[in-house]
């Protein structure tokens, strides 16, 4: 025991551990625990459903609407996230899944991007997709583009194609700033059906009011799951809920022994406050 | 082998990012820094991609006759900058600062401007009393606005007070449980990816 609190001891005084992270450690150690047991115990893995979420459920008609108008469909993951953002992440995710459709049904998929890197990822991830619906010939790199790392020289150009090409489907999915609600009205201007979701809550707002259907906070993470049907990754989803569950309760508690120490005049400590 | 070099590579360098926010230590930072710097050459090689396909996208539409005019406007652009740039230099009074100043930061505030419309258009769809939900957005959107303007303290004095509520209570405990939400699918997602259960990323099985 002694030996145990020397080692310890020895970590922190030589800063391989900074104290100040202790309680996120916890909840990180916390988390994780949750999500791999959520993810690899067969029997929770097996019994679970996630509820309809509509804006995803639109995806499909969305690429067939563009299909039947013989319009290309627009999908760009805005100005404001890099490939390190697990926003970015999740829109390749639902990516693959709209490519893989927009293959199959012989609709062309114009992706315009502000990130090189995002730009590299997409044409593999959308290649990808189309090799795997079996129409690696309808490919077409010059579609997905890098436009502008300027936030309104990518919003100018992304505009520019909507008014130009008149996309019938478009997919405004990852992060936005400033941009969104010009992307979005523009869109709405030609009567396109688009999809939105970021992890924004003020953009979020926006794209409510402009767009036909939003994926609020952790539907678009959720997304991936859901389109591929994947019981692992749904898995990881229900880890999700039982976190907010988790949250939902210690947030109920602090808020009861708040109220009862104050009412009583008792000093009890705010613990809840780590 | 394709897909399994990719794999041990995300796992390890998210493992290492995980356990380096913990700590302190010079080490813990020297890793940390150098894998930024690794991130910042990768990004300066994907440049270079990113500008050959925006060359080669526009010179493919000129020779098709798509948009010319357009696509010799983002070529010219694109080539003037630079050049003025490697020729006068980037101090004030350069050539290079006189068209940032004049060409570029005027285009860039008008598309900006085109917010205030849009903002305009989208709230007049969007607070329309179809539903009692949408009526409850209608009168919470009224109060904000009028007490926000000049003429708010002439309805009431409470008005202040009313749209402070409904910002600081009903309003922001819904954008904390959308917070908490993303927080949690943010997580989620990273760890997918870096456990190897999320792929996408490496294209498909």
């Amino acid at each position: 025991m002694y030996s145990n609190i020397v080692i310890v001891d020895a970590i922190v005084n030589t800063g391989w551990f900074d104290i100040t992270t202790l309680s996120t450690l916890i909840v990180s150690i916390i988390s994780i625990a949750i999500v791999l047991y959520t993810t690899y115990h067969r029997k929770s893995r097996d019994k679970f459903k996630i509820r309809e979420i509509a804006g995803l459920k639109a995806v499909e008609n969305a690429i067939g609407r563009a299909t039947e108008m013989a319009r290309p469909v627009l999908y760009t993951p805005g100005w404001g996230g890099d490939i390190q953002r697990s926003t970015t992440i999740a829109s390749m995710n639902i990516l693959s899944y709209v490519a893989e459709q927009t293959a199959a049904y012989g609709c062309q998929l114009v992706y315009p991007t502000h990130d090189p890197v995002i730009m590299t990822v997409a044409q593999e991830v959308i290649k990808e997709s189309y090799t795997h619906s079996g129409y690696p010939d309808r490919f077409r790199a010059e579609d997905v583009t890098y436009v502008s790392s300027s936030q309104f020289g990518y919003a100018a150009a992304v505009d520019g194609m909507i008014t130009r090409l008149k996309p019938a489907s478009i997919f405004l999915l990852g992060t936005f700033e400033a941009e969104s609600l010009i992307l979005a009205e523009t869109g709405n201007s030609i009567n396109a059906i688009q999809i939105a979701g970021t992890d924004s809550t003020i953009q979020l707002a926006f794209f409510i009011v402009a767009c036909d259907y939003t994926l609020i906070g952790e539907e678009l993470f959720a997304a991936s799951g859901y389109l591929s049907g994947d019981k692992s990754i749904l898995a990881s989803v229900r880890a999700q809920d039982i976190m907010k569950v988790l949250i939902a309760v210690f947030l109920l508690s602090a808020v009861i022994w708040e109220t009862v120490a104050t009412i009583s005049g008792i000093s009890g400590g705010s613990w809840w406050m780590f | 082998m394709n897909r399994k070099v990719p794999l041990a590579v995300c796992f390890i360098f998210g493992v290492v990012m995980f356990i380096q926010y913990f700590s302190q230590h010079p080490t813990a930072r020297f890793v940390y820094k150098s894998i930024l710097d690794y991130w910042q050459i990768i990004f300066a090689f994907t440049l270079i991609l990113g500008i050959i396909s925006f060359v080669n996208n526009n010179i493919s539409q000129i020779k098709r006759g798509n948009n010319t005019f357009y696509r010799i406007v983002a070529i010219s652009g694109f080539l003037i900058m630079p050049v003025v740039a490697l020729g006068w230099g980037i101090k004030t009074g350069s050539p290079f600062m006189w068209m940032f100043e004049n060409v570029q930061a005027p285009m860039q505030s008008t598309v900006f401007a085109l917010l205030a419309f849009f903002v305009a258009s989208a709230s007049y769809r969007g607070f329309r009393a179809r539903s009692i939900p949408a009526t409850i957005l209608l009168l919470s959107a009224l109060i904000i606005l009028l007490s926000r303007s000049n003429i708010g303290g002439i309805f009431s004095d409470y008005l202040p007070n009313i749209a402070d509520w409904i910002r600081n209570y009903p309003s922001m405990s819904a954008r904390r449980a959308i917070l908490i939400g993303i927080g949690l699918g943010s997580l989620t997602t990273s760890l997918r990816v870096i456990i190897g259960i999320e792929r996408t990323w490496l294209g498909k099985d």
